[in-house]
């Protein structure tokens, strides 16, 4: 539905030249619910912006529905942007115009008659839980009915794909919950493709159901969401890993003189990340018999990334070190991934 | 009624001059508003739409109106009358009286007005441009719908703040025989000695100045939400 390809965009600073995007290419299919995850400064708000033309490129192309945007003569493009709905970080609705008003802004152009225009933007509002909202003010509504005036907005022309510029960052957890559960909602009853960008894990985790990691400019990594988190390769991608599983529990796991002392003495600590069937203690115990090395499991978490278990395991590593490599490259041979968290990395014998 | 006859001699001798001078301001304040409003409110729109990043941006515009605005706003508005004396004879056909005061003031009160609305306008945050560009609006779609509505009260503010400063410019109108209340209690106020005279110039001023404060308040509580 989007194809990003081999696009370049470099900011001209007094500064400076500043890379936002090099040689991106990504392609986000129709009908899926697409995450591009990131850091400040990655280059993923000037991705999403590329994609209706806020932004233009300096190199490459990008199509949305076949029809190249980069390209494209001003008024086309405007016809074409009808198509894409947006919506972003601080809503951006208009303040002096009520809730039934901002809704019914994109309709400018629409075929539909009045009546049939203000059945619409009932529909909409109702689709957003907030049919008995419509004559309020932006400024009488709460922030999560603020950005479902604005979802409502951004699907009032029956957009091919929805474009989502950080829509939860200005939220609370519980409204994000919410705002993310409705944007899956319409994903799945309109069918409709969703590119979204954020800087936090909890919005991906639940609802992408494939992402990209972004890293200066770069893609570091993109697949399935469990598949991209739970055997991250890209430095990037391990540390929005980490946030995911690492948390009070593990850092105090950390810290246990049988762990400390096992580090020390020439074993090593390991994260394993196991997905959906790996995701069992037979797997440590046929290593262990195996290799004939000593492995204890200090610490476990399972987490949910898009509705596959993926399960975090901190194992205590001991025993000499050519069986240790070895049983490391069993279990990266197994797919499951491994990130050393304390002590010394295992070397692989020397063949 | 003898007591006013006792306090305000002269004003009551002269009443129809002081009618006649009210007459003249009102004039004066209703023309150079028809022009100043829409002028001034384009030309703020322009100041900042060329900027670097906006929707009409232009390097060369973004050189030489910002420029030309600053320099406008910073002659003194005597001055000012003294030196557009051939423009306003061109435009007004005559240098003196009621339009002969009325080209400067809108001259001077122009730039003045575009400025401040083109502070109003800053104010309207960029996203919401942004937002109206991805629906597929035309730019001036969005300056119409969007910028002038969102900056709405911002404009209101600044052409009341505009229109009290119009006032006092029209005060100053007598000195190319604009007439008005300024030139009467100057001249007979002042140079004639009749200090009743200009007391009630003083108040007609003010009831003017606290009728525009009046109607901006009024549009205000009524647009803003």
């Amino acid at each position: 539905m989007i194809d990003i390809e081999n696009v370049s965009k470099t900011y001209r600073t007094p500064q400076g030249d500043v890379a936002a995007l090099r040689d991106v290419s990504l392609h986000v299919r129709s009908g899926e619910i697409f995450g591009a995850i990131g850091r400040s400064g990655s280059g993923k708000t000037t991705l999403i912006r590329c994609i209706n033309r806020l932004e233009t490129i300096d190199q490459g192309r990008i199509r949305v529905g076949g029809e190249e945007i980069t390209s494209m003569a001003e008024a086309e493009l405007r016809r074409k942007r009808r198509k894409i709905g947006m919506i972003f970080q601080h809503f951006h609705l208009l303040r002096n115009d009520t809730v039934r008003q901002n809704v019914a802004l994109p309709l400018r152009h629409s075929t539909l008659g009045r009546r049939e225009r203000a059945d619409k933007v009932h529909e909409l509002l109702d689709v957003v839980g907030l049919g008995d909202r419509a004559s309020a003010y932006p400024s009488q509504l709460s922030g999560g009915q603020r950005q479902r005036v604005a979802i409502a907005r951004a699907l009032a022309n029956d957009p091919e794909i929805l474009l989502c510029d950080e829509a939860t960052s200005a939220l609370d957890p519980e409204t994000t919950v919410s705002i993310l559960a409705l944007l899956r909602d319409v994903n799945r009853s309109l069918g409709l493709t969703i590119l979204l960008i954020t800087h936090e894990m909890s919005v991906v985790k639940d609802i992408c159901d494939r992402v990209a990691v972004l890293h200066a400019g770069e893609v570091a990594e993109v697949g399935t969401t469990a598949d991209v988190f739970a055997r991250p390769r890209h430095e990037a991608t391990q540390q929005f890993s980490r946030s995911l599983f690492d948390d009070d529990g593990a850092t105090a796991a950390l810290e246990t003189p049988l762990v400390e002392g096992i580090a020390a003495s020439g074993g090593f600590v390991a994260r394993l990340l196991f997905v959906g069937e790996e995701a069992n203690a037979a797997t440590i115990s046929r290593l262990s018999r195996s290799y004939g090395v000593d492995l204890s499991v200090v610490y476990g978490t399972v987490r949910v990334l898009h509705g596959v278990l993926v399960g975090c395991l901190y194992v205590a590593f001991d025993g000499p070190p050519d069986r240790l490599a070895a049983a490391a490259d069993d279990l990266r041979a197994r797919g499951v991934g491994l990130d050393v968290v304390a002590g010394t990395h295992p070397r692989r014998a020397v063949a | 009624m003898d007591w006013i006859e006792q306090w305000l001699p002269n004003a009551v001798r002269y009443w129809p001059r002081i009618v006649t001078s009210l007459i003249e301001t009102l004039q004066m304040v209703g023309i150079a508003l028809a022009f100043v409003v829409p002028l001034g409110v384009l030309l703020g729109i322009l100041l900042l739409v060329v900027a670097p990043g906006h929707l009409y941006e232009n390097r060369l515009l973004d050189a030489i109106v910002p420029r030309v605005v600053n320099l406008m706003r910073s002659i003194p508005f005597v001055i000012m009358i003294a030196v557009i004396i051939p423009f306003t004879r061109l435009v007004a056909g005559t240098a003196v009286g009621v339009p002969g005061a009325v080209v400067p003031i809108i001259v001077a009160l122009v730039p003045f007005v575009a400025r401040q609305v083109e502070l109003a306008l800053a104010d309207v945050d960029r996203g919401v441009i942004d937002m109206a560009l991805s629906l597929g609006f035309s730019r001036p779609y969005v300056i119409g719908r969007v910028l002038l509505k969102e900056g709405r009260s911002g404009i209101v503010r600044a052409l009341v703040l505009s229109s009290i400063s119009l006032v006092g410019y029209t005060a100053m109108a007598g000195v190319v025989g604009g007439g008005g209340i300024g030139d009467l209690a100057i001249r007979y106020g002042y140079a004639r000695f009749m200090p009743d005279i200009t007391l009630i110039s003083l108040i007609l001023l003010l009831v003017i100045v606290f009728a525009l404060q009046g109607a901006g308040n009024l549009v205000l509580r009524r647009t803003s939400h």
